[in-house]
């Protein structure tokens, strides 16, 4: 019976245009649609595959304040066992995995799955922290997870290549593509969310080291300078004399 | 106080990205009237460890020990952290990379320090405040991120910041500590990297291709033109979700977000997701049969014509280039 716990993301869907508010100090949410990270949805996925025909539990654990829940109900939805809330805004990777981290303490588990980073924030930072803080192996980008009784292969991705790895449990991991195909909840599965136990837990207090002061938007190009289907030779001489890129 | 620098290699040499990070890092140092100082660990050969003096190191520590030849993301940031305690290294900056995305969360950890991630400037420091630019929503933003503690991990974007040449050599010192078994549990098995090809996050130059070329028989004309340019191939989404191409070649907001000099999109009409993979390419060059697709309003040269048509053109215009070069 293996024990995993799929750490989870709330974060805006990849369609939303990404504007800012308050003198550029806070991200518009307004109108902004909220989904399951896909990463994360990628590590449910195989988690959820792990533990086919009762081999095991999903557990889903997110940080964050009770507007995450719809999220929450979509990974019990898709096929996790049950959810944990730790009810609190999630200030920074740190915080989030410092969180988590005591959760785990308290509830160990064989195997912890989180996405290679959020969409939002693009850190890549909590399944390393909570490796560190849990003293387990962490592996930080993974495109490959096969289990065996005490321990797994991962494939790691590397610049121009791949790293294959044992790691005996419990380990930490950050799923990338190739791990699974994310998983389209069914009927059965959305009836059966709303009576899964999703469990709000306290936040406890932990020092923040990093504050994000404001944002700021990619300049904008100007306008596109188009070169005659015929004459791919004078887009080689503008990359050459004007963009100087080749 | 010091920088301390973890100079990454691939198979014993240095990379471009480790050049950019220790030429950041001296500029770190200078800002902070410090000294910088190198940690390689593996199996590097001499004469390679003290060109890290060309790029501003002073002093390179290495890390020689049998077991740490390969990367082990906890053995290394143990290390990494203890070199940053012995020479009173309150910041230290590593390549935003595949192995240093582990290392950093890690490293903050250990050394109770906030970490700035995928780093795309200079930090500014003004009045005891220290803050960092980062990307955001996946390349649709930037963060401005205040690191608050003492000690400080910046882990620094590819092609972000220029290699400047600043020093000579410098002087190795051998730096050794006791490893702890506990860091070893995990086990390589197998590396396989391809050393005739250009790493797509380090690429200066990205070829790139959609839907557009129709099937996978295709891509010969996208790895002719990259060989000629010196680039690394890439694909949009529905590309790695057919099968055409591997997942490690998605660029976008759910695959990977690169900043070349130059990324060439062929065939790829620029759905959102795909766009904030590539909004921070320097130079971007759009070749579409659709006038009307949306990556030519963030394209600084287009041309509008069916790829079947204008490629073989193109990689005869390079060849022309590149011959009279």
């Amino acid at each position: 019976m293996m024990k995993i716990l799929v750490c989870i993301s709330n974060v805006p869907d990849t369609t939303t245009k990404i504007t800012f508010t308050d003198n550029n100090t806070q991200f518009n949410t307004n109108g902004v649609q909220f989904i399951l990270n896909p990463w994360d949805e990628i590590a449910l996925a195989r988690a959820i595959e792990l533990t086919d025909g009762g081999n095991g539990t999903v557990t889903v654990i997110n940080v964050g304040e009770a507007n995450t829940d719809a999220t929450i109900r979509k990974a019990l939805a898709i096929g996790a066992t049950d959810a944990v809330r730790i009810n609190a805004k999630p200030h920074d990777a740190w915080f989030v995995a410092y969180q988590i981290a005591q959760y785990v303490k308290a509830n160990p588990f064989d195997l912890i799955l989180t996405g290679k980073e959020s969409i939002d924030y693009n850190g890549s930072k909590v399944a390393g922290m909570l490796g560190e803080l849990l003293d387990l192996p962490s592996v930080s980008i993974i495109k490959k997870l096969d289990a065996a009784d005490t321990e797994a292969t991962v494939e790691r991705e590397i610049e121009g290549g791949k790293e294959v790895l044992t790691i005996p449990f419990p380990f930490v991991a950050g799923c990338a593509e190739g791990v699974a195909e994310p998983k389209i909840p069914n009927m059965r599965g959305i009836m059966s969310a709303r009576t899964k136990p999703l469990t709000v837990v306290e936040a406890v207090e932990v020092q923040n080291n990093s504050e994000i002061v404001s944002f700021e938007t990619p300049a904008p190009r100007g306008q596109v300078n188009l070169v005659a289907a015929d004459d791919p030779a004078k887009l080689v001489e503008l990359l050459h004399t004007h963009a100087r890129v080749i | 106080m010091s920088v301390l620098i973890y100079a990454e290699n691939a198979a014993g040499k240095f990379k471009k990205s480790t050049f950019e990070a220790l030429s950041y890092a001296k500029a770190i140092a200078d800002q902070n009237s410090t000294n910088l100082i190198a940690i390689s660990i593996g199996d590097v050969a001499n004469d390679e460890l003290a060109v890290l003096g060309k790029y501003g190191a002073e002093k390179v520590l290495n890390v020689a020990n049998d077991k740490l030849k390969n990367f082990v993301n906890q053995a290394y940031a143990s290390v990494i952290a203890e070199a940053a305690k012995a020479n009173g290294a309150d910041i230290v900056v590593i390549s935003n990379s595949f192995s240093g995305r582990g290392l950093a969360p890690r490293l903050g950890v250990k050394l109770d320090a906030g970490v700035a991630d995928g780093a795309v400037a200079l930090p500014e420091q003004n009045g005891g405040k220290f803050t960092v630019k980062k990307t955001a929503f996946s390349g649709k933003a930037f963060a401005i991120v205040e690191l608050t503690s003492q000690n400080k991990i910046i882990a620094l974007a590819p092609n972000a910041y220029k290699v400047v040449e600043s020093g000579t050599t410098a002087p190795v010192e051998d730096f050794n500590i006791e490893t702890k078994a506990s860091d070893f549990t995990a086990m390589i098995k197998d590396i396989v990297r391809a050393t005739d090809k250009v790493s797509l996050p380090d690429a200066e130059i990205v070829v790139s291709a959609g839907r557009g070329l129709k099937g996978p028989e295709n891509w010969d004309m996208i790895e002719e033109l990259a060989d000629l340019l010196g680039a690394a191939t890439a694909c949009s989404k529905p590309v790695s979700d057919s099968g055409w191409r591997p997942h490690s070649e998605h660029v976008g907001q759910t695959g990977i977000a690169v900043s070349p000099n130059l990324y060439i999109a062929i065939g790829i009409s620029g759905a959102i997701q795909h766009l904030a993979g590539v909004s921070s390419s320097k130079v971007i060059v759009v070749i579409n049969k659709d006038a009307e697709a949306p990556f030519f309003k963030v394209a600084d040269y287009g041309i509008v014509g069916d790829a079947f048509e204008v490629l073989p053109k193109l990689i005869a215009a390079v060849k022309e280039y590149k011959a009279s070069a």
